[in-house]
């Protein structure tokens, strides 16, 4: 297996969607190759970073707007 | 010696993840005409949503008219929503729907969703380096935003609009495929190369011996 195997099949092989033998080819090449050992472990490192960031609060004008907004026009929709 | 398999992908559930248990109760009152309790969802979702608005179309203003037009058609539309999905997925979805259509309108020749993808030997990293352990940690929580706006901004439309469905809002791949008009394998491509560039780009603030 080469590193651009890797490679090609990473989102798959973070997403668990791999048949077992593929998964277990995959696994044996991290066991040997390092850069490809780390460039796995660090772009499951960004997903985590980013699914388990919280978003922002609202600015204030945002929120004042939008609930302005749906004030207006929910109370028009159901009258 | 470092154990070559990984664990899966560690998706905490956020405090804005967990579906509170009154959810279909207000989802009903809402649909029956109450208000308030739309009002309640709508809170509950507001930052999500702007989140969601902000990184498709990466403009203040149509981040906003977005995230007011997706509440307002949710409410709109409410009676066809039927329960089968969470009410969340279903708002997703026509945020994502009014968020493209304020970057189509800003740039039209830009946004093709379904251009070809190359998935060729340039996407083979090239000196790697490790980040070591829990390298968000090392920036306090509005530093790590910022920086996570910043580099989900600098990639392209389609690999961007991919990443934030697939992995921020968690919908499936088949979810974010139907939701996009994209096919499977085209999602798969996108998200694969936003990964990948993501990885990259993050690496300038998370590699080891970078001590913030
Ligand atoms: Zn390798």
């Amino acid at each position: 297996m080469k590193c651009k195997t890797i490679i090609t099949e990473l989102a798959d092989y973070l997403d668990e969607a791999l048949d077992p033998i593929l998964r277990a080819s995959i696994e044996e090449h991290l066991g040997k190759c390092k850069d490809c050992r780390i460039v796995v472990d660090t772009c499951k490192q960004t997903i985590e970073i980013f699914c388990n960031s919280e978003p922002a609060p609202l600015p204030q004008t945002t929120r004042l707007r939008l609930h302005e907004a749906l004030a207006k026009r929910l109370r028009r929709v159901r009258a | 010696m470092s154990s070559s398999k990984l664990d899966p992908v560690a998706r905490r559930p956020l405090p804005s993840q967990v579906v509170k248990d009154d959810e279909s109760a207000l989802v009903a009152a809402a649909k029956a005409g109450d208000i308030s309790a739309f009002e309640t969802l709508v809170g509950r979702y507001e930052r999500k949503i702007f989140r969601l608005t902000q990184n498709i179309t990466q403009n203040r203003e149509d981040a906003e008219d977005a995230m007011q037009e997706a509440f307002l058609k949710a409410y709109e539309h409410l009676q066809s929503f039927e329960g089968n999905s969470r009410f969340y997925t279903w708002l997703v979805r026509i945020a994502v729907n009014q968020a493209l259509m304020k970057l189509r309108k800003r740039r039209p020749n830009v946004v093709s969703l379904d251009e070809e993808v190359n998935t060729g030997e340039d996407m083979v990293p090239r000196e790697v380096e490790d980040w070591g352990p829990s390298p968000a940690d090392r920036y306090a929580q509005t530093e790590l935003s910022e920086i996570l706006t910043k580099v989900i901004g600098d990639l392209d439309p389609p690999f961007r609009i991919v990443f934030q469905l697939r992995d921020i809002e968690e919908l499936s791949t088949e979810e974010t495929a139907e939701a996009l008009g994209l096919s499977v394998p085209a999602v798969k491509s996108r998200l694969l190369r936003a990964r990948l560039k993501l990885r990259q780009t993050l690496n300038q603030y998370f590699r080891r011996g970078e001590n913030k």
